[in-house]
């Protein structure tokens, strides 16, 4: 008996040794993530701290009540010939396990609540960021800076639907991340366009309902540059699990340099609005645009979802006038889920994806929309 | 004078026969339970590895919407009124409930509220897809047009746990034989009488809510919708105003069975009787001033956050009352393992858990991060699944000898509890891990850093819903060819039910009986 | 018709709960509102802010600058273009200031817009007093039309010390279905 013992016990330290000498154990221990973030910046650390003291305190208590349950359960069993005993009340008992669990609370209480009152404080912010959710992207706008993008999940559709190789941020990649300077403390103004969402970086701790109509506000500091990703915390329709969050944490200096590429960009962008692309270039972006900002809902063959989502192949809108098909897409259609794309999408994007759904899935109308004309429309002319 | 049930279907369909009436609200619930398992199943499914495989994130929304409503509304609820309309009479000396007739009203209408709730399914746009707790303006301006069918089914389920709530208030105030003080009535029936409360306070409170939402859905008012000077946030309150009594609507009866059973396995009285009474009394009222916690992260005042992370934490001391009541029981008690005590032992230990996750929740800034992840997810199952569940399972298993005059196979309830037990855990447990590695609820896809865990998740989800083939399996076979039980059933058991004969006649305690 | 309170203590106690759950109910739609709107008014949860505000006392507080900052955003399905004209100034507490936001219609349809405001920090909302706005009404444009939208404020002198930022959110809202060709006709800007 004693032998069988003492070779599990060497079995098993053996097999203890070879997972703790294996290399694969910190990839395992990555792959297997079990716990809250620390995050980087002061109150997600705080929030960490609470959360592994409660953790405590829960295993402690657990231990506690358990223990005497199983112990009462292995020793006060009939099986064992107990007779069993008649007490069913102690007054002072009762009141000693309603005192103790009391000062437990306020032990518990009194720090949650001064990390509460430090969360929100978002006083003296150094940067603001308006983060306006939408169904189903997040746009940004950096405050005093003219700086304002949409930010879209990029993962092809092929890795979603199993067609392709599933890459590590799988979900959590953006085509535009939000980039933020380190070691500032930045105010994060949250608000949607249609229904509620959530704005959730758990390295940051910032986890804020957007409410279409109401303002909210939340801050970070963050210490360490990096890439964060979080994602939407909210319901908010079909693709609730396909709005990722990635913000790109940079010096100072780099961030100055993003904020000029940015407004380079945009200035670029402005001008080719004024050129004439033709028809081979557009629908080729066109079919960029179609399956990163369209394709969710009428899918990528264009036979949408019936009674939900209508077909875009032979629709009247893809081989109807041009000029209705330009004004569905840049203002949307009233009391559907067919949203105004006119501030999401730029004048040249809005032409190509015009231009593909005009000529795609053997619509073929021969026709194309220059940005030109989108720009137009824009303007009410 | 005394005669039995009808013959054929219209026996149960004029039925006002207590009896006849639980045994119909057990068997529905059952169905649902079955149903809304069926749901659950489709979500572990298409959870079982990243990537869309099985559903289209739309349905997928459909499946954890009706995976809850049915849940909630026609597994657990329906299920305590069942065993209310079964034992409270019986417990309590009357020859049936004070209102039969409003008995078989509140109950026919269930299976037409949920056959409308599932009809939704099959209808243009499909069916409810805004999660069960419904959040405007998702719900209201965004909504799929079968929500106004949704609207309906739940004015019809909120109308029969009224009446039930009515019915079972009135039973228990006026039909109690004689020198039954209500410091002398079992825990069940107290529970149940707070139970009944709840129901009556906070259902019309849901039905406002839902009333509100047709409003602005059909009729131009501005509740929920900026637009007209109304606020999402309301709808929240107001949901929530329901929705945290609703909790314990969920669990409050599961005390009481619990607290029937452990005294008769431990062969020693319910340590505490008193304070037990007096602590469900403060955990219901205080359900009523902690509401805000589900909505911590919407953006109250500090002072709001301070005030309900205070309050939901006081709920705990009541509640930790409790379970040191039943560790106290067990203590120096002559224990066996019969399946109903097997249920409540793993219902004490895994609702603590449940518990200590729900202290965590408490803690406001910590939320911050919890807040719509898996680790919520894991909480309210660790509460709702071995609460409600196991404690329902436990007082099938308990009172099942005495309804259909057979015993159950133990060996089988024992298999049942060990799939069930094992299956609860592999599903749950690593639902807290996958929640604080960072994976919000109610998506239908993942990042791979969470695939692990939802793999396990999804094995353990089959593996508890075959428990449930072997329970049903049991409950007929018990019915159909078990042994005969004795009128007690149990070692000694405690309670004016076990003074009946097995199986209980159709009409009990037509002549009070006498209580000492 | 003569209705007596019952004998059979089963009806009255049935009576009663049922007056209960009535009574409920019409708590959840009646007052549960009101007293939520109450209660954000004098909290300023939510950020709402008030109603139209007279002066009552002009004194510059010129020891202190608060800085205001104007956000836009058009909720989904509005095309407006919508924005304000400045993104932030420095008022005095008590300083009579003054915004333009700017609106214009670039679809075919006439149409009309609410714009709903919301600030932050919260506390806030009951310190910063509008004596002008747009907000106050529905704005219609005709097709094509755009409009100046003014708004006139006032940062209360009691402004809590440690609040130095005010965030004035306006989210615009598409309401042309709530009015009849009519009714927008003759609220309709003149346009520029």
């Amino acid at each position: 008996m004693l032998k069988t013992a003492r070779g599990l016990c060497a079995w098993m330290l053996g097999f203890m040794c070879l997972l703790v000498a294996s290399s694969a154990l910190a990839e395992e221990a990555e792959r297997w993530k079990f716990n809250m973030t620390p995050g980087v910046t002061p109150v997600s650390q705080d929030v960490y701290g609470l959360h592994m003291q409660m953790f405590w305190w829960c295993v402690g208590i657990g231990v506690v009540v358990f223990g005497v349950m199983f112990v009462s359960m292995f020793l006060h069993r009939k099986s064992r010939g107990v007779k069993p005993a008649n007490f069913h009340e102690s007054t002072w008992l009762e009141l000693l396990w309603t005192a103790i669990p009391f000062v437990i609370l306020i032990l518990m209480g009194i720090p949650a609540s001064k990390s509460l009152i430090e969360l929100y404080d978002t006083e003296k912010s150094e940067v603001d960021v308006l983060i306006t959710g939408y169904q189903w992207r997040w746009k940004y706008e950096i405050l005093g800076e003219d700086v304002s993008f949409f930010s879209n999940l990029s993962t092809p559709r092929d890795q979603i639907e199993g067609h392709a190789e599933k890459s590590a941020n799988y979900l959590l990649e953006v085509d535009e991340p939000l980039v933020l300077p380190v070691g500032k403390k930045i105010r994060f103004l949250v608000t949607a366009s249609d229904v509620i969402h959530n704005w959730w970086v758990p390295a940051f701790a910032v986890k804020r309902d957007a409410i279409p109509g109401f303002i909210n506000d939340s801050w970070a500091k963050i210490e360490e540059p990096g890439i964060y990703r979080g994602q939407c915390a909210e319901l908010c329709g079909k693709d609730h699990g396909f709005m990722p969050i990635v913000v790109d944490v940079r010096s100072e200096a780099d961030y100055r340099a993003w904020l000029d590429e940015k407004k380079a960009a945009a200035a670029a962008l402005a001008e080719l609005t004024e050129k004439t692309f033709t028809f081979d270039e557009l629908y080729a972006k066109g079919e960029e645009i179609y399956n990163r900002s369209c394709a969710a809902c009428h899918l990528a063959d264009g036979e949408g979802v019936p009674g939900v989502f209508p077909a875009l192949k032979g629709s009247p809108v893809a081989v109807g006038p041009i000029d209705h098909h330009i004004d569905v897409v840049v203002n949307g259609v009233a009391g559907t889920a067919m949203q105004a794309f006119g501030e999401q999408l730029s004048e040249v994007d809005i032409a190509a994806v015009v231009t593909y759904e005009r000529n795609a899935w053997g619509n073929n109308m021969g026709d194309l929309a220059q940005p030109l004309d989108i720009y137009n429309h824009k303007q009410g002319k | 004078m005394a005669h039995g049930p009808a013959k054929g279907f219209t026996r149960w369909l004029y039925t006002t026969n207590h009896k006849d009436i639980g045994s119909m609200y057990l068997w529905f619930s059952f169905a649902m339970f079955f149903l809304g398992g069926m749901f659950a199943l489709v979500i572990r499914a298409e959870l079982f590895q990243p990537g869309l495989q099985i559903v289209e994130p739309n349905f997928f929304n459909q499946m954890t919407t009706m995976h809850g409503l049915v849940m909630v509304f026609g597994a657990v609820m329906p299920a305590f009124v069942g065993l209310a309309n079964w034992m409270v009479p019986l417990m309590i000396g009357a020859p049936d409930m004070a209102l039969p007739r409003m008995n078989n009203w509140s109950f026919w209408i269930l299976p037409f509220a949920f056959a409308m709730l599932s009809s939704t399914l099959f209808m243009q746009g499909g069916a409810p897809n805004f999660g069960w707790t419904f959040y405007a303006p998702l719900s209201t301006t965004y909504a799929p047009p079968s929500v106004t069918f949704f609207i309906f089914a739940i004015h019809i389920m909120g109308a029969s746990s009224i009446m039930g709530a009515i019915n079972i208030i009135a039973t228990i105030l006026n039909m109690r034989a004689p020198g039954m003080t209500l410091m002398k009535m079992p825990l069940f029936v107290w529970t149940w009488l707070i139970t009944a409360f709840l129901l009556i306070a906070v259902m019309p409170v849901l039905a406002g809510v839902v009333t509100m939402m047709l409003m602005d859905i059909h009729f131009g008012t501005s509740f929920f919708d900026a637009a007209g000077g109304g606020d999402p946030v309301l709808f929240q309150h107001v949901f929530w105003f329901f929705g945290h009594p609703e909790v314990y609507i969920m669990i409050l009866p599961a005390f009481g069975i619990v607290s029937a059973i452990i005294p008769t396995f431990a062969r020693k009285p319910l340590f505490g009787y008193a304070s037990m009474v007096y602590a469900t009394a403060a955990i219901a009222i205080l359900s009523f001033v902690v509401w805000a916690h589900h909505m911590f992260t919407v953006g109250m005042p500090i002072a709001g956050e301070l005030f309900f992370m205070w309050a939901t934490m006081l709920i705990s001391v009541p509640t930790g009352v409790k379970v040191f009541n039943w560790v106290a029981t067990m203590f120096k008690g002559s224990m066996t393992f019969e399946t109903p005590m097997l249920f409540s032992i793993a219902f004490v230990i895994l609702f603590t858990i449940g518990g200590f996750s729900g202290l965590m929740l408490a803690i406001a800034p910590a939320d911050f991060q919890y807040h719509d992840t898996y680790f919520v997810v894991a909480h309210f199952h660790y509460v709702l699944v071995p609460g409600a569940i196991f404690s329902i399972t436990a007082g099938v298993y308990y009172w099942l000898p005495k309804w259909c005059g057979n015993m159950y196979n133990e060996t089988m309830g024992k298999i049942h509890f060990w799939l069930a037990f094992i299956g609860l855990n592999v599903t749950f447990f690593p639902m807290h891990f996958s929640g604080l590695a960072g994976m919000p609820r109610r998506i239908p896809d993942y990042n791979l850093m969470f695939a692990d865990w939802n793999m396990i998740s999804s094995v353990g989800a089959f593996l508890f819903g075959a428990a449930q083939v072997v329970f049903l399996y049991n409950v007929i076979a018990t019915i159909v060819s078990g042994k005969k039980a004795t009128d007690e059933v149990w070692d000694n058991p405690e309670g004016l039910e076990w003074t009946v004969a097995s199986p209980a006649p159709y009409h009990t305690f037509a002549e009070p009986p006498e209580v000492k | 018709m003569n209705l007596s309170w019952p004998n059979n203590p089963i009806t009255a106690l049935s009576v009663k709960l049922g007056l209960t759950v009535c009574g409920m109910f019409v708590f959840a739609i009646w007052i549960m509102p009101p007293l939520y709107d109450a209660f954000c008014d004098i909290t300023g949860l939510n950020g709402k802010t008030g109603d139209k505000y007279e002066v009552v006392d002009t004194a510059v507080d010129t020891s202190r600058v608060i800085n205001v900052q104007f956000v836009a955003t058009n909720n989904e399905g509005m095309p407006w273009k919508f924005g304000p004209e400045i993104k932030q100034m420095s008022v005095h507490p008590g300083e009579q200031a003054m915004i333009n936001y700017l609106a214009s219609n670039p679809t075919g349809n006439d149409m009309v817009g609410q714009a709903i405001p919301s600030l932050v920090p919260y506390k806030a909302a009951n310190f910063f007093h509008k004596t002008e706005c747009f907000c106050f009404e529905q704005q219609a444009l005709l097709a094509g039309k755009d409009a100046i939208l003014p708004m006139m404020f006032i940062v209360d002198q009691d402004i809590p010390e440690h609040i130095k930022t005010i965030t004035l959110s306006y989210t615009l809202f598409d309401v042309t279905d709530r009015f009849s060709k009519d009714e927008l006709l003759s609220m309709a800007h003149d346009g520029l």
